[in-house]
């Protein structure tokens, strides 16, 4: 299998604090790559370093071969890298609809002067459009939902409204920040459930989360971080029994 | 060369009232992360209540020249603070919770309200102070200086010294900046931060108060629209230091001072209110946290 | 847009329409101001409302285009209404340039900085810059705009063509709305992170605003110069900016319907109640720190629903 995105040598420093170092490793296309470590380690900052959030002092990251690192976040998207952030940040006053609209924005064309005009191709390409994201809150299993407001949605319908939205970039990689935060057993069955669903759409998964028995679940692969820097790489199996990662953050979970 | 002295002299008295209505934004700034529009417009009160006591209540004949000065001086201070602690009351502490915006508005609102009442009361037209200070002028280095502008940078340089100090060396002023750099981490350590809310609204307006007299007395002339055009410029010397910086708002005001004042005298007059401008969007662009640094949390 | 709205627009329209007949020449008047102000506030509705841009020196885009039409008229001999589309263009460059290196800058900061260009811009038209704009005398002797080979002159023909202008404009704007340009302003206002991570281009569409909301306000400033035949600096300063702001925070921001009515209330406060015209101002200062505690929507706000279920497929059965 090929490397979806190769991160070598990331360095991120904020200040005196060196938040990541020297972190390397790949996803390979087609994997759910799971990123775990107690809080502080580091990882959301990974995330942040890939989606161009942030900007690395040292190393490189590439989708494909394609550097992102001197790119800003929306051609990072384009390329097809799509993100949920920790804590929710939907259009909280938006519709469940129009959220995932804005997923479709970066692979659809009208521009200004269409948008005055609305020849016909620009009306067929928004009921493309807008059948495209109705297809994914159905995929997520919201399609009930599309006219109700993000706000009103109940937390774990909230986390799947930000896939939906993501996957609505027509992503190569999706990347998860914490998409389980706040569920309870049987969500994070269902959440399992759906990554398993979006690896069948081939669409690869970067994750990070603190609930070990999603991750045991549906990782294939896991990488573990503290203090900024990897101190183990594996399958899930061998990363429970890693002494290095029991010794800095055991997750106790039974299953 | 001697041109050049003379610009720069004046420069310091002009930018050290700068940094006196500076730090009035700056301390606000640093505590509420809020422009306070309305802040140039207590500056303007402060010249104004001085020109009214001042033809009043004739203190200058009752008790002197210095001391009736400095009695007037504290009298603008405290009126000026009250109308601070009102202004606090009254357009910041409901919006405490809202977004952004509105506090923005309500400030602005603020400003045009309390710059139509003082329209409304006094006249629109500029007003002249009573001259009752001495015209002499002194030899620094050679030069003839007018005292009034070595007495605008020695008693400005003095109040922002005591306010130095008293922030960085007494438990009240600690606790101001304190309150600037982790609301809420102050308030865990016990601080009373709506208290240090009302004190930076103290504090801030009584000097521009004391910046607006001394306005007054400088230049004799006073208008209800000053506030405006000082406290823009005033803003600006703020964010050239770094806003929320104390003595990078001195330092800020300082500098715009002098560098008006060259480039009044050696580009040209007509385009010298633009100055402050240039400078102001310059920084934003290149060094938005300032020449002394942006004393504000850093959201990571 | 709801046939309720569409309804209540076709009211207006043919009330306006109607008007040369009951009312006065000043009132008239009246009217075409509002209808300019209405202009303005639609114009920085895009950039304030729709993009949640602090822009308060609006007055320097309506400027850039009044004097752009005054220029191209007096000295080159071209006609109003050839005018105005450069008049648009001007601004709207002007606009982008300006905007490019301030984009980013945070909120409030933003807000002073298009304090400052709007100075910036009034203090270059006193100084006669380039020599064109005739220092703090302005421009005079601005020819009036000709229709079809009709010359437009007296109140009555400027209302049909100021509101006719603004009938086009709420249409289009109604439109961009809906569309995927409208979209983007939206994300963009309600969370530019999240707006970014989705992919959109937040600092494109910033400028865009910028631009568009732009090229509007400088369209109406030829309107405005045609019709005042003489333009100086004074009628763009800070405050023009301060009250079209306040049209659209009172009005509802992001809102059409709501701006129109927010200008429609500040033109015509002072003209119903003839006493506090001279406390204008100050009433204005009052009621925007009031309006931020009792109803900082506005009066209309803005509706979060754009779409009805009308307007979707229905479901298909699950196979």
């Amino acid at each position: 299998m090929s490397a979806l995105l190769e991160l070598r040598h990331v360095t991120k420093t904020f200040g005196g604090l060196t938040a990541v170092n020297d972190v390397s490793f790949d996803v390979a296309a087609g994997e759910v790559v799971g990123l775990i470590g107690p809080n502080g380690a580091g990882k959301t900052t990974v995330f942040n370093l890939i989606t161009g959030n942030y900007r690395v002092n040292e190393g490189t990251i590439e989708l494909e071969g394609v550097p992102l690192t001197a790119l800003r976040t929306n051609r990072i998207v384009r390329l097809g890298v799509a993100r949920t952030f920790q804590n929710i940040r939907l259009f909280q006053q938006l519709s469940a609809l129009e959220n995932v609209l804005a997923g479709r924005h970066c692979r659809t064309r009208t521009g200004l002067l269409a948008s005055l005009l609305r020849p016909p191709g620009q009306r067929r390409e928004e009921r493309e459009t807008v059948a495209r994201a109705l297809a994914e809150l159905e995929f997520v299993g919201l399609r009930g939902r599309d006219l109700d407001l993000a706000k009103n949605l109940a937390y774990g319908d909230q986390r799947r409204l930000e896939i939906a939205r993501a996957l609505a970039t027509e992503p190569k990689l999706l990347v998860l920040d914490e998409p389980a935060g706040g569920m309870n057993e049987h969500e994070t069955g269902l959440l399992v459930e759906l990554i398993g669903q979006i690896r069948q759409r081939g669409v690869t998964v970067l994750l990070i989360e603190h609930d070990m028995s999603l991750v045991m679940r549906a990782c294939h692969r896991i990488v573990v971080l503290e203090f900024g820097e990897k101190i183990a790489e594996g399958i899930p199996e061998a990363i429970q029994r890693d002494p290095r990662v029991i010794e800095a953050y055991l997750g106790v979970e039974d299953g | 060369m001697e041109q050049f002295l003379q610009q720069l002299i004046n420069g310091l008295a002009v930018g050290s009232i700068y940094a006196l209505i500076a730090l009035g934004y700056t301390m606000v700034y640093g505590v509420l992360r809020l422009i306070n529009f309305a802040h140039g417009d207590l500056f303007t009160y402060g010249a104004y209540l001085g020109m009214t006591l001042l033809t009043s209540l004739l203190l200058k004949d009752r008790l002197g020249l210095t001391l009736g000065l400095l009695v007037l001086a504290g009298m603008v201070m405290g009126l000026v603070a009250v109308v601070g602690v009102l202004l606090e009351r009254a357009a910041y502490r409901p919006l405490l919770t809202a977004p952004r915006l509105s506090a923005v508005v309500s400030a602005l609102g603020a400003s045009i309200f309390l710059q139509n009442t003082l329209m409304l009361i006094y006249g629109a037209r500029y007003q002249v102070y009573p001259d009752i200070l001495p015209q002499t002028t002194v030899d620094l280095l050679g030069l003839p200086v007018p005292i009034m502008r070595i007495i605008v940078v020695m008693v400005s340089v003095v109040m922002m010294a005591v306010l130095f100090l008293f922030v960085q060396k007494t438990k009240v002023g600690t606790a101001i900046r304190a309150a600037a750099i982790d609301q809420g981490a102050a308030r865990l350590m016990g601080i009373d931060v709506n208290r240090v809310i009302q004190l930076v609204f103290i504090i801030g307006p009584a000097l521009g108060g004391a910046a607006g007299l001394l306005v007054g007395l400088y230049y004799g002339q006073i208008s209800f629209t000053m506030g405006w055009t000082y406290g823009m410029k005033a803003f600006t010397a703020a964010i050239l230091g770094g806003i929320g910086n104390i003595p990078g708002a001195m330092v800020g005001g300082l500098i715009l001072g002098v560098v008006e004042a060259l480039g009044a005298g050696y580009v040209s007059i007509a385009w010298k209110d633009a100055i402050a401008f240039v400078v102001l969007i310059l920084i934003l662009i290149v060094r938005p946290s300032g020449l002394l640094g942006e004393r504000v949390a850093e959201k990571v | 847009m709801s046939r309720r709205l569409v309804g209540i627009y076709l009211v207006v329209a043919v009330g306006l329409a109607a008007a040369p007949r009951f009312l006065d020449a000043y009132q008239i008047d009246v009217i075409n101001s509002v209808g300019l102000y209405v202009l303005l506030a639609l114009s920085l509705n895009l950039i304030l409302g729709d993009a949640g841009l602090f822009n308060m020196g609006h007055a320097a885009f309506y400027a850039m285009g009044a004097y752009t039409a005054a220029i191209l008229n007096t000295r080159l001999g071209l006609p109003i209404l050839w005018a105005l589309p450069a008049s648009g263009l001007v601004a709207a460059l002007f606009a982008a340039l300006v905007a490019r290196p301030v984009i980013h800058l945070r909120g409030d900061y933003l807000l002073v900085v298009t304090i400052g260009l709007g100075e910036i811009v009034r203090i270059a038209l006193v100084n006669d810059v380039f020599g064109l704009t005739g220092g703090a005398n302005g421009i005079f002797g601005i020819a009036r705009p000709v229709l079809l080979g009709h010359k437009i002159r007296k109140p009555d023909e400027f209302l049909y063509l100021i509101w006719g202008f603004v009938a086009v404009t709420v249409f289009l704007f109604h439109r961009l709305e809906q569309s995927r340009f409208g979209r983007a302003l939206t994300y963009l206002r309600e969370d530019p992170v999240a707006a970014e991570g989705s992919g959109i281009d937040t600092a494109r569409y910033k400028l865009m605003a910028f631009a568009l909301g732009a090229a509007w306000a400088g369209m109406t400033g030829a309107l405005y110069a045609s019709k005042m035949t003489i333009i100086s600096p004074e009628s763009f300063s800070f405050w023009e900016s301060v009250v079209v702001f306040l049209m659209v925070i009172l009005g509802g921001s992001g809102s059409i319907p709501g701006v129109m009515v927010g200008a429609a209330i500040v033109v015509l406060m002072p003209e119903v109640f003839r006493t506090f015209a001279t406390a204008r101002m100050l009433v204005f200062g009052l009621v925007m720190m009031i309006m931020m505690v009792v109803r900082p929507q506005g009066l209309l706000p803005w509706r979060a629903l754009r779409f009805k279920r009308s307007d979707l497929p229905r479901r298909e059965a699950a196979p």
